[in-house]
């Protein structure tokens, strides 16, 4: 299977106040197209930064990223910006949708950027609500929606421009187990049946369960690997 | 769903916020329409006119009156194509409604202002009728007078021989103006000289001001001088000024209304500068994570600063709209019910300075916020530093 995210010696500091603080150290990492990666590790192991450098919404200090053959450490902010809309679908742990859009409305956003005209983009929103099963509630307002339902729009908003790379930041951390497993699944089906890349960070060991392998992470540096 | 479409959800995410804030917009706007009115109308004479024609006025001030005798000597300075003498008759119609009234020659009137259009008989029938009295058609339409009729005018200065104010005139014409700008000045009413030169008690023989009309509106200038010169150092010694200046002096004896004016709409203005200011702050402030995730998503800060800044606009521009209409309508109500005395109108003039107020204040109110949400950065906002 070829490389979908090839990491080279990755580093990433923060300036807090006059202190530097460096949260990645120097990580190596593959990750190929169709895999589903759970990553792990204690609070302030680098585990959001390393998601957020995949998403492109932060850049690297050193070391080299590249995503689909892209070096995108060397994007500038707005490269970035339009490298995302069309390559990254994001789903986080409190769902982030817009409150004033109806769920429809919510999925259709991304498609704003696009070239696509009203009917189009109107079809591509139907198809991603159908795929993550709801198509009914379209016209419901996240405070209509149940927390589920609002993760499974917010999937819908990270598939609509058919990405290729999902990255899923404590998808099911706001969920109760029930609703967790499914929405897991729905994750699980993305990646088996419609080939998307997904690379989630999670606190839950039965999360991870639902990736094709986990990848701990203590202290900035990739501490363990495992395959389920 | 179109960005427009956005921005208008995001503007309703908190009805009675927006509604209030919409609200005092339009209060804003309605003052600033009626007040910019009143500006437009105390200058109007200002702008309207222009050095075609001069006016000659005691130097002292220009409630003096000056002898008739002066009329051939004043139509003997070289450039002078004709004189008119007029004088404020100070005319009350029925209890206490103030007429803008003046007695003059009608020959003269009509031939120093050819921009009052009336028939030739019309004309003819003032000139002939010592008791004549023409009006404007805004002031006729107002008080419903009709050509023909006897009219029961008081004068509050003048008396007649009697020693009575009441005076009485038959309306033989009514006036227009020869276009739109001075059809709205048909205010005046003007009764015959001769009538009134005779009848009052004070004496006849000498009028308020001469207007002069100029063959050459170059040569202003030196007909001014002329005349003053030739008057100076006798009894009657004269100020000669453009139209134009005398009517921006007649206007001040009133206060500067334009600099009133200009306070309160600073006030106004400022004060609805800190509300939406705020309430736009407070608007971005609540939604910092939403604005992160436009960002992640792949809106561009240029967008995301555009978003902001079109609500700014928008509501302020809806205000805006609403409050020059509402301006524009209450303005006709005015002109309708106050009608010649109160001659207010909510046109372009008003509307132009409205529209540049309307995207200034958008613009500052918004720009603010707009560049805070431009700046935003993603992983700080969603991680709420």
């Amino acid at each position: 299977m070829s490389t979908l995210i090839s990491i080279r010696d990755l580093t990433k500091s923060y300036e807090r106040g006059k202190q530097k603080v460096e949260v990645l150290h120097g990580l190596t990492l593959d990750i190929p197209k169709g895999d589903f990666v759970a990553l792990m590790g204690p609070s302030g192991s680098g585990k959001t930064t390393l998601l957020n450098l995949i998403g492109g919404l932060d850049q690297p200090t050193s070391g080299e990223l590249t995503i689909d053959g892209k070096r995108i450490d060397r994007f500038s902010s707005a490269e970035l910006t339009k490298w995302r809309a069309s390559n990254v679908g994001f789903v986080f742990q409190f769902y982030n949708l817009m409150p004033v859009l109806t769920a429809e409305g919510n999925v259709e956003l991304p498609l704003l950027l696009t070239k696509l005209s009203s009917a189009q983009r109107k079809k591509n929103v139907a198809i991603a609500l159908q795929v993550v099963g709801l198509a009914e509630r379209a016209k419901h307002k996240p405070r209509e929606l149940s927390g589920g339902q609002e993760q499974r729009v917010a999937i819908a908003r990270a598939i609509v421009s058919d990405p290729e790379l999902l990255v899923c930041d404590e998808p099911t951390g706001d969920l109760d187990r029930k609703t967790a497993d499914e929405i897991l699944t729905l994750l699980q089906t993305l990646n088996r049946e419609h080939g998307k890349t997904i690379v989630m960070v999670t606190h839950d060991p039965r999360a991870a369960e639902y990736a094709k392998r986990t990848l701990h992470l203590d202290k900035g540096q990739l501490a363990e690997q495992a395959a389920h | 769903m179109t960005k427009t479409g956005f921005v208008i959800a995001n503007l309703f995410r908190k009805k009675t916020r927006t509604v209030l804030t919409l609200l005092s917009v339009i209060m804003a706007f309605l003052l600033f329409g009626l007040l910019q009115a009143v500006n437009v109308m105390f200058n109007a004479g200002t702008d309207f006119v222009g050095a075609t024609r001069l006016i000659t006025q005691s130097r002292v001030s220009f409630t003096q009156s000056l002898p008739l005798r002066q009329l051939p000597e004043l139509e003997a300075v070289p450039g002078v194509e004709a004189v008119m003498y007029e004088q404020w008759f100070g005319g009350v119609w029925q209890e206490n409604t103030q007429l803008i009234a003046f007695a003059v020659d009608p020959e003269r009137l009509h031939k120093v202002y050819p921009e009052w259009t009336m028939p030739e008989d019309a004309w003819k029938k003032f000139a002939q009728t010592r008791t004549g009295m023409i009006a404007g058609r805004q002031v006729a339409k107002q008080f419903g007078w009709k050509v023909g009729e006897k009219l029961p005018i008081k004068s509050s200065i003048f008396p007649q021989k009697d020693g009575s104010k009441a005076w009485s005139f038959d309306l033989v014409g009514i006036y227009d103006g020869k276009d739109e700008e001075w059809q709205r000045q048909t205010s005046q009413i003007f009764i015959n000289f001769a009538y009134f030169d005779e009848a009052n008690q004070f004496g006849s023989g000498r009028a308020g001001i001469y207007v002069l009309k100029l063959g050459d509106p170059d040569k202003a200038k030196d007909v001014a001088l002329t005349i003053d010169k030739k008057y100076e150092n006798s009894t009657e010694e004269t100020k000669t000024q453009t139209e134009k200046d005398w009517n921006a002096g007649f206007a001040k004896q009133m206060g500067d209304i334009g600099m009133l004016v200009r306070w309160i709409l600073f006030a106004v203005f400022f004060t609805l500068l800190l509300v939406v200011g705020n309430t736009m702050a407070q608007s971005v402030r609540e939604r910092i994570p939403e604005l992160a995730v436009l960002k992640t998503l792949g809106f561009s800060d240029g967008s995301v600063l555009g978003f902001v800044l079109a609500e700014a606009l928008l509501i302020v521009g809806a205000g805006g709209l609403i409050g020059l209409s509402l301006a524009t309508g209450l303005g006709i109500l005015v002109q309708k019910n106050a009608g010649a005395m109160l001659p207010i109108s909510v046109d372009w003039r008003v509307w132009s300075a409205g529209l540049i107020a309307i995207a200034v204040v958008g613009t500052v109110v918004g720009l603010l916020p707009a560049l805070r949400a431009q700046r935003l950065k993603i992983v700080d906002a969603l991680a709420g530093r």
